[in-house]
């Protein structure tokens, strides 16, 4: 009898577990099929030898691509011009996101709200309705210029320069540092920050030692996020940088639309994809070691 | 009650500004009586939104983009629901693999989804086809969708889903009329949220799709490309118009700002 009665309770778990991969099977083939597979080709493909005379040859593998991408001045100089301006980009994005976020969280009720909704639902509108919002403000004949002119200066060329991409590339990542900073300010307590003031310590001090510690963790998070998605961006570079400024993104469809040297086209690919994902686990390695840290 | 000073206040202006002149100047612009692309400063003119229905390709387009976003935002609903219900609810070994799967697309640029689908496509002879955009879709935005559905699946009080069980409810009356209920509005928020971002997509898209398949964001990409002038804008102010009605209906459902910042 004794022996008997774990039994069920053992069956029992077996068929839940049976329950959980029957649940998550569509999902799986449909992921499996269009994500795993696909990658899996794209890097099968980066090592096939391109032939301008017949195509790709998937008998025949090299390592030419990856060594392209390490030594040919044209990719090094499109990547140097990826890296300074997803960087430029996550610095203003910091410098204007952490301010707005803190600013927004102090804000009553019913601003906070509506604010918060005004600055972050451009993040739901179509990339490409904001490309062409900034080109209709930079263009030779838009609205900054005409600024300029009525200012008595004279017109500037704005867009297809890197001042027009990173200007719209903050447009659309701004959302993406403030929404991390917000959630961490939701976790900061309000009594910690009244206390500081109470025991007489000064705004900047209050900043310096209760706020921005409390918020670091959004801050990195925003940073990692931003830079990842400005260094992989498309649509901005490829309509506000025009053909001769491009970023990886634009160079990769360049490779795979015009050159049609898919396998070059694979290994740049490959390269954005590993980069990211590099910043992506180094963030979740970071957080954990907080975490142990913070457990002691 | 605001405690923020007159430089905080004027910082804040100065970036809602920022966030909104872009949006601002192509809603203005496509009113223009003019053929050039400047403000309409002698009067408004629908010219601009005449030309847009007149031009076919610009529809087929926008067929294409609608059709598109719902059919795939329906089958990402079909299959998050239930593997959000899987991962929230059951123990079972891969558990958190396959979480950290289905989330993925996320993090993985859109750009490099692209090729790797092009390739996929080219292997069997389907790129340009409409069901395997669909599919292709389907992927990118499942993870809206599984955010969601597993938030709302850990908020149930699951005390009344006891009281069922031990009431002799069979698992599907369960779910039918316990669990699906109280998940609804997480399942309707992850819908529209997907079904915009589907409408949106344009970095995967331009790379599987072909002419006859072209959808909206596509479509204006490549004419923005080419040539600029008012009619583009007044399409973005109906890409506009039409994501300000998906956002309304999303904050009805499940709240705009829980959708934006997570839920607190």
């Amino acid at each position: 009898m004794n022996s008997a009665m774990p039994a069920p309770a053992t069956c029992a778990r077996q068929h839940r577990d049976l329950r959980g991969y029957l649940l998550s099977a569509p999902a799986l083939a449909l992921f499996a099929a269009l994500l795993v597979v696909p990658l899996l080709l794209t890097l099968v493909l980066s090592f096939n030898v391109f032939d301008y005379e017949v195509g790709i040859r998937a008998d025949h593998w090299t390592f030419e691509h990856y060594l392209a991408l390490l030594g040919d001045s044209y990719f090094l100089e499109i990547f140097w011009r990826t890296f300074w301006i997803s960087a430029l980009v996550t610095l203003l994005c910091v410098v204007i996101g952490v301010p707005e976020a803190y600013i927004l969280s102090r804000m009553g009720s019913p601003w906070r709200s509506i604010f918060l909704v005004v600055i972050l639902t451009p993040l739901l509108i179509s990339v490409v309705v904001r490309a062409f919002g900034w080109s209709l403000l930079l263009g030779a004949d838009g609205l900054v210029n005409h600024a300029i002119q009525a200012l008595g200066g004279a017109p500037i060329k704005l867009l297809y320069t890197p001042f027009a991409v990173i200007v719209a590339l903050v447009h659309v990542m701004l959302p993406f540092m403030i929404i991390p900073v917000w959630t961490s300010l939701q976790k900061l307590d309000p009594a910690a920050e009244q206390a500081a003031l109470s025991l007489g310590a000064s705004q900047t001090k209050v900043m310096r030692l209760v706020v921005l510690p409390q918020v670091m963790p959004g801050v990195l998070s925003g940073t990692l996020i931003v830079f990842g998605l400005a260094a992989s961006s498309f649509a901005i570079p490829g309509l506000l940088g025009g053909r001769r400024l491009k970023m990886v993104a634009t160079l990769v469809y360049d490779q795979y639309l015009a050159d049609l040297n898919w396998p070059m086209g694979a290994a740049i690919a490959i390269a954005l994809l590993l980069v990211n994902l590099l910043i992506m686990l180094s963030w979740n390695h970071m957080i954990e070691r907080r975490y142990k840290k913070s457990l002691g | 009650m605001s405690k923020n000073g007159p430089l905080a206040l004027t910082f804040h202006s100065l970036v809602v500004v920022f966030m909104l002149a872009p949006l601002v100047v192509v809603c203005l612009v496509a009113f223009t009586p003019e053929n050039t692309l400047s403000l309409p400063t002698a009067g408004f003119s629908l010219r601009w939104f005449e030309a847009v229905f007149e031009r076919a390709d610009f529809l087929e387009a926008f067929k294409n983009s609608l059709q598109l976003a719902f059919l795939a935002a329906s089958l990402a609903t079909l299959i998050a629901v239930p593997a959000g219900l899987a991962i929230t609810r059951l123990q079972f070994p891969g558990r958190d693999f396959l979480n950290v799967l289905f989330l993925s697309p996320i993090i993985i640029p859109h750009l490099v989804l692209g090729v790797a689908l092009l390739r996929l496509f080219a292997l069997l002879g389907v790129n340009g086809s409409f069901t395997w955009l669909v599919l292709a879709h389907t992927v990118v935005i499942t993870p809206y969708v599984l955010r969601l559905v597993i938030a709302a699946a850990i908020g149930v009080d699951r005390s009344a889903e006891q009281a069922a069980e031990s009431l002799g409810a069979s698992r599907f009356t369960l779910f039918r009329k316990i669990t699906l209920p109280m998940i609804l509005p997480g399942i309707a928020g992850g819908w529209l949220l997907a079904f915009i971002n589907s409408f949106d997509e344009v970095t995967l898209s331009i790379f599987v799709t072909s002419p006859a398949t072209q959808t909206l964001p596509v479509k204006m990409y490549v004419y923005a490309t080419e040539s600029i002038d008012p009619m583009m804008a007044a399409v973005s102010a109906l890409v506009i118009a039409l994501t300000a009605v998906t956002m309304i209906l999303l904050d009805r459902v499940y709240g705009l700002d829980r959708v934006l910042v997570g839920k607190h």
